[in-house]
């Protein structure tokens, strides 16, 4: 029996330490990296046109994307009015009603498998249903399939945040002869509303972000639309088509919303999380 | 308040508490019409979750059958992609998927152990709390801002100075050789897999390190006790018992990863063809949809699209089934312990 | 209400000392002491828990170490592995001297420390392995032997742990399908595997049913031949029967330091006093 050398076994746990150090660095860098490029060359191109004007032709400087920042705005507004609500009855029935019976568990199933869902599919999946039948993109189909990856997000965020609401609050509200749904509605989401908040926050940064199931229902538009039913300007698919595209100007602007784009998902990002941190503090 | 108002008003048979831990109220002939109401509407609104679920794969699997008709079997292992003929064969999608996943894979785990290691057990808390708020706004970046600053910025990075440096280094090692060949362009298999490692990261990492997190003091305080060294306590016993959460984790990450789109298809360079090396173009099945899908105006194209989409979706669905079939042994096993 | 089995009272002083207490054992000399504490203060971050400890721990007794919750028992028995190093905001002044040497000071090696003074905890931890590697695993650490060498101590441990008759068949089997007794005999195996000069036990009953706690203490009188045991235990019966000298600790102070035979019939403080016939706990 031999001792074996501590040195050595310091210098592996040394060695350990050392690369853990530049990963976490790594993670670090890559992370200010992103952030750096693209405030470097989004900022340049920030200016009135951006926000005030469409597309003009590359040779002319390219225009703006006016159009394209009232379009997300709209369908996120609407993809929100419908997924919000509705992710908040289904997780309070995931919560209130159904703690432990088979049909919860095949739902909480289903809503877990729905949020691994590659948003593509849930475009590809929007397209046939109602692009399809209406012959045309358009905005509905847009916030249609945003409204679909909402959905599971609010969802569970609800059913989590509800939980943690004590029992002794329902309790007492039944108690007092009040109805199921006003105790709900009045005291269990008064008491859980920072968490329920977070999670709207949540999902509306995961919906502003979305390019790919755009690309099969809202598609794009060059110009101003007053018609919900035709395809629809957004910041995201604009920039997918410029940044693809060979024209310096356009890609210039495909940096301008990435910009934007990343500024607004990130605060809402931060905000959420800030909430959350502020709420386990209260407690 | 409104709570008093019903309570005048009521006779003294209040509506039926629940009890305690049980949230499910009893039925009764008293029941409340807007309870009733109330607990439809919320089931309605539950069960859309499967209807969704149920209507994408019905929708996917009817508009498919076209190309499947013509095509058959042979569709998934076939690798002519050629619109202009019309032949269409997913076997270089259902490659670049895998292969770019795998690659991302072999880079993520290993560096999230480390880090959410770093998070754990070496860094000072408020360190930690830095580099995992840092790690946490990498999960929140958008796809489109990584196929950005892919494309712009980490292409040509890759171009002029990593491929390059491999190629130098490794190029005369008989198996990796074939790896790295062909030009340094930049776009590729390569950078793809790295950019998808990015994206998978932080979600890999924010699972292990609350996996850690887990483990008790008392436990590794044993470990610490024995003359053991900080990284045979994580290897020996935090990873151990920490491993099923972890595999769950990696499994997450390699959901997130088969169907990351656009900061792929930025960088893959969308060739539909299976190469050797590393730095060819290729593409994947989520790539293919978003290059390809404008120009698909002809039927047969558009079901070949829906196919690959359906094939997308089974792969999705069966590694989430795994995920949870695997979280679920974990669970029945902590209860034994 | 049944006195002889109410723990917490202890009837008069000198009949219960009498039957259980053990003959007195020789006084420690200076330089003869395997642990020697000189002005041990322990702070966690601003907040100081032990106030100038000073005491001799007699080698190949066992020590006890006894007083109300939140006295300092564990966090003075902690200080002599060191193993208050893991968290940061904690740390010791005074000298703490094994054999001599003073282990608090920064150029100690904390691995060659921790290989000569042992720990059991007050929950039994085995580690997420098969019994045979849980008592393997110091040995393995510091040592490289053949495998032969490695299941004969490991059989030699446990046979020293009292525990290798109820697990020689199931060596393979994971260590957390034993019982709650078995897994802590399991830990003290493991940790006499690496043949320590000193054996810190914080409590190692406290979460162990009465039948097992038997098994352990008998086992604890036989590990003295052996090693150097200091036991940190609630449980002022356990001390008695036990061990040969006891430390009275109270609020970071020790109150008094004396044979077990002494502290129990005839205690010198009144405040030891009142705490072994049951005033305060």
């Amino acid at each position: 029996m031999t001792p074996r050398s501590m040195t050595y076994r310091r210098t592996v746990d040394r060695i350990v330490q050392l690369i853990s150090l530049l990963a976490a660095s790594l993670g670090i860098a890559v992370l200010a990296w992103i952030l750096w490029e693209v405030l470097r060359r989004g900022v340049a191109a920030l200016n009135w046109t951006f926000f005030t004007e469409v597309y003009a032709p590359p040779s002319m400087g390219g225009g703006g994307v006016a159009n394209a920042i009232f379009g997300t705005a709209i369908m996120t507004l609407m993809a929100s009015a419908l997924a919000i609500p509705l992710g908040f009855l289904a997780g309070v029935f995931l919560s209130e009603f159904g703690a432990t019976s088979r049909l919860a568990d095949q739902i909480r199933f289903s809503t877990n498998i729905m949020m691994g869902i590659p948003s593509i599919i849930i475009g590809l999946f929007v397209y046939t249903l109602v692009v399809v039948p209406m012959r045309t993109f358009s905005a509905y189909a847009g916030a249609a399939s945003l409204a679909i990856i909402m959905f599971p997000v609010v969802a569970r965020t609800t059913e989590d945040m509800l939980k943690l609401v004590p029992n002794e609050l329902r309790e007492s509200a039944l108690a007092l002869g009040a109805p199921r749904w006003r105790v709900t509605f009045s005291i269990v989401f008064r008491a859980a509303k920072v968490g329920l908040l977070t999670g709207v926050l949540l999902s509306v940064a995961r919906a502003s972000g979305e390019t790919a199931p755009l690309l099969f229902t809202a598609l794009n538009n060059q110009y101003w639309s007053d018609n919900l039913s035709q395809p629809t300007a957004n910041l995201t698919v604009t920039i997918f088509n410029y940044a693809m595209g060979p024209y310096k100007p356009l890609q210039q602007i495909a940096w301008g919303a990435s910009l934007l784009i990343m500024v607004g998902v990130l605060f809402l990002t931060v905000v959420a999380r800030l909430l959350l941190a502020g709420k386990g503090a209260k407690q | 308040m409104e709570e008093h108002k019903n309570m005048e008003n009521e006779t003294d048979a209040p509506s039926q508490p629940a009890d305690p831990g049980d949230t499910v109220p009893r039925k009764q002939r008293s029941e409340n019409r807007g309870d009733l109401i109330f607990r439809w509407l919320c089931t309605l609104a539950a069960i859309v979750t499967i209807l969704i679920m149920v209507g994408i794969f019905a929708q996917l699997l009817k508009q498919s059958i076209p190309c499947f008709k013509k095509f058959g079997a042979a569709f998934l292992w076939d690798q002519k992609w050629d619109p202009a003929s019309m032949t269409f064969g997913a076997a270089s999608s259902i490659y670049g998927t895998l292969a770019s996943t795998v690659i991302a894979m072999l880079l993520a785990v290993p560096i999230s152990l480390v880090i959410a290691l770093f998070l754990v057990e070496l860094a000072h808390p408020t360190l930690s709390r830095i580099v995992g708020t840092a790690i946490e706004l990498l999960a929140a970046i958008p796809s489109i801002i990584y196929g950005m600053w892919g494309l712009f910025v980490f292409v040509p990075f890759m171009a002029n100075h990593v491929q390059p440096f491999l190629q130098k280094t490794f190029g005369y090692v008989p198996l990796i050789s074939v790896l790295l060949s062909g030009p340094p362009m930049g776009m590729g298999m390569l950078t793809a897999g790295i950019i998808l490692a990015l994206m998978i990261l932080p979600f890999i990492c924010a699972v292990s390190r609350d996996v850690f997190l887990m483990v008790p003091s008392v436990v590794k305080e044993s470990g610490y006790g024995m003359g053991a060294t900080t990284w045979e306590v994580t290897r020996d016993i935090t990873v151990r018992y920490g491993l099923q959460g972890i595999v769950g984790a990696a499994f997450l990450g390699l959901g997130r990863a088969v169907g990351e789109t656009m900061a792929i298809t930025f960088v893959i360079g969308n060739n539909h063809a299976i190469r050797a090396s590393l730095y060819a173009a290729g593409n994947t099945i989520a790539s293919t949809l978003a290059n390809e899908f404008g120009e698909a105006s002809d039927p047969i194209y558009l079901s070949s699209m829906i196919a690959l989409g359906l094939v997308l979706f089974l792969m999705t669905f069966l590694v989430q089934l795994a995920a949870r079939w695997w979280l679920g042994r974990i669970a029945r096993a902590m209860g034994k312990t | 209400m049944n006195q002889d089995t109410r723990e917490a009272v202890v009837p008069p002083k000198v009949e219960v000392a009498a039957a259980v207490v053990k003959s007195e054992p020789p006084p420690i000399e200076e330089g003869e002491a395997k642990i020697e504490t000189k002005g041990l203060s322990f702070f966690y971050g601003d907040h100081q828990a032990l106030f100038d400890n000073s005491m001799r721990v007699a080698p190949n007794r066992v020590t006890a170490v006894i007083g109300p919750s939140g006295c300092g028992k564990s966090t003075h028995l902690r200080v002599y592995n060191r193993i208050f190093q893991m968290y940061r905001g904690q740390r010791a002044t005074g000298e703490v001297l094994l054999d001599g040497t003073n282990i608090l000071s920064p150029d100690t090696d904390l691995l060659e420390l921790r290989r000569r003074v042992g720990m059991i905890f007050q929950r039994p931890t085995p580690f997420p392995m098969t019994v045979f590697d849980n008592v393997a695993y110091g040995l393995r650490l510091h040592f490289k032997m053949s495998k032969t060498e490695t299941a004969d101590r490991v059989e030699d441990a446990l046979k020293r742990g009292a525990l290798w008759d109820e697990v020689k068949d199931k060596l393979r089997a994971s260590g957390y399908a034993l019982s709650g007794g078995q897994q802590q005999r399991l830990c003290i195996a493991r940790a006499v595997a690496l043949e320590p000069e000193v054996l810190l036990m914080d409590e190692p009953c406290s979460a162990i049913d009465p039948v097992a706690t038997n098994k352990i203490e008998d086992l604890i009188e036989e590990l003295k031949a052996n090693f150097t045991v200091v036991l940190v235990t609630h449980n002022m019966q356990q001390a008695a029967r036990v061990s040969d000298y006891t430390a009275f600790f109270y609020q970071g102070y020790i109150v008094e330091f004396g044979s077990t035979k002494e502290l129990f019939t005839n205690p010198k403080k009144k405040q030891t006093e009142d705490y072994i016939t049951g005033r305060f706990g």
